[in-house]
């Protein structure tokens, strides 16, 4: 009872029963984190390192925790404030790092497929916390287990993924992930945020028009708009993106039916999503943060048992 | 391969566990039970039942699963079971059950966990089968359904869809 894979760089990588496997073993981990004292012994020999190289608030304390949780030691590496800036290259800072019996590293990286390169290099397991615009694999896993809580099995639901798809890693792992556990996936946005062959390369649907994608999904998965492209030419302003597509009260009466609300964080209140939807009883915005740390523990507890 | 209890004599041993239970503790005003997934909760039903029925009162009774606390990770993963103990332990007395006892592994695993529960005021393990001189640390039954003095190649499996014990 095992994961097909040594490191986990991506959903890509991963078969429906090591996801089933993850998602169950993050139940019991869900479990432990209501109990008065939690906390399990599992990882007491484990050292990991939270390499990031980019900034987060929710996936890295997520991680943190999650490696607590389990009794392992970590020690955190942020970029800023490191050897990074007198030109240290991204190998060495690892084997110097390893040097130290390192066992696993958990890696945020601003370059897409970093985690893979650094796994042709080192002897660690790797845990992909985000690299570029390529994949952010536990996202996808948690947000899979808070579905499945709210709605039951995923095979047959509908999930629309609403937003900046072109420059998201979310929608990345959550389409290879939805599609792998035989669910079906609409993105909808934009047509400037949404990739010209998507439709194509991965058998989802395509809609420009939210109300459409809301009216036709079960789960709608709301992605942040990344304020630093506005200048970029590809939507007109903040306000006409809220007009257009963003999910606001109004928009959510008007489909007349239940859909659950997700969103991986940070927020931008007014912008892809109003206060009032984020804070409403359909959304399970915070629920998908306290299962993060339940579906990390699954991760490590599942890879360091690998360990040759 | 040999069956060493057949559906009467387990019965009739969960019912010897029972009474020698009530014999200890009385009433089970401040006593609960706890089985150890997965052999030992299927032991601990039928023994709750049992308590349940000659007493006419209500037993405390909690789950536990001990993969997380295992020493062994790193050889073999195993899957989690639930875990559900819906009250206090803190100044009970615990009663461990479990199916078979071999190693003693798994009781010190069991020992560790209880304790991230709170403080009992006593612990006691009840098992169906002991299997004796087989222990790998100092862990001893409080009651015992019967004790085979096996020899280690001899594996002993309570098979609970067919409700009878092999040696095999």
């Amino acid at each position: 009872m095992q994961l097909s894979t040594r490191h986990l760089l991506g959903i890509k990588e991963l078969t429906p029963r090591d996801i089933q496997l993850i998602l169950s073993t993050a139940k019991q981990f869900k479990e432990v984190l209501q109990r008065p004292i939690k906390k399990v012994p599992s990882l007491r020999d484990t050292t990991i390192v939270n390499l990031f190289y980019e900034n987060s608030t929710r996936t890295r304390i997520s991680f943190e925790l999650a490696e607590k949780r389990l009794s392992a030691d970590t020690v955190n590496f942020s970029a800023s404030g490191s050897s990074v800036s007198k030109g240290e290259s991204l190998l060495d800072t690892v084997n110097n790092i390893l040097s130290m019996k390192v066992d696993m590293v958990v890696m945020r990286h601003s370059a897409s497929g970093a985690p893979h390169f650094l796994a042709k290099h080192i002897p660690a397991a790797i845990i992909n916390a985000g690299d570029g615009i390529n994949e952010h694999p536990t996202q996808a896993l948690l947000d899979a287990f808070s579905i499945q809580e709210r709605l039951g099995n995923l095979e047959g639901k509908k999930v629309a993924l609403i937003g900046d798809i072109m420059h998201s890693r979310v929608a990345l792992s959550n389409i290879y992930l939805l599609k792998k556990m035989g669910a079906e996936v609409m993105v909808a946005g934009p047509p400037t945020l949404i990739p010209k062959y998507i439709a194509e390369a991965f058998d989802v649907k395509v809609e420009y028009n939210v109300k459409n994608a809301l009216q036709w999904c079960d789960v709608a998965n709301v992605l942040r708009i990344q304020l630093e492209r506005q200048n970029q030419v590809l939507f007109s302003s903040l306000r006409e993106y809220n007009l257009a597509y963003g999910i606001t009260r109004k928009l959510l009466d008007s489909v007349n039916k239940e859909v659950v609300i997700m969103h991986p964080g940070p927020i931008n209140r007014g912008v892809e999503i109003d206060s009032d939807v984020a804070n409403s009883s359909e959304s399970i915005i915070l629920q998908q943060v306290e299962n993060g740390v339940a579906v990390r523990m699954a991760v490590l507890y599942l890879l360091a048992g690998k360990e040759s | 391969m040999t069956t060493y209890l057949d559906k009467q004599q387990l019965y009739s041993t969960i019912q010897s566990l029972a009474t020698q239970l009530i014999e200890k503790h009385g009433d089970f005003k401040d006593t609960v039970i706890i089985g150890l997934q997965t052999g030992g909760v299927y032991v601990a039903d039928k023994i709750v039942e049992q308590l349940r029925h000659k007493l006419d009162a209500e037993i405390k009774y909690g789950k536990l699963d001990i993969t997380f606390y295992r020493d062994d990770i790193h050889k073999e993963l195993h899957v989690a079971n639930h875990t559900e103990i819906p009250f206090s332990l803190e100044d009970k007395n615990v009663i461990l059950v479990d199916d078979v006892i071999y190693t003693g592994r798994t009781i010190r695993a069991a020992l560790n966990a209880l304790s991230d529960f709170g403080r009992a005021s006593k612990v006691e393990l009840c098992v169906l089968i002991d299997r004796k001189f087989s222990r790998e640390l100092p862990i001893q039954p409080d009651y015992c359904g019967k004790a085979i003095e096996s020899i280690i190649n001899q594996k002993v499996k309570v098979e609970w869809d067919k409700e009878e014990v092999i040696l095999y």
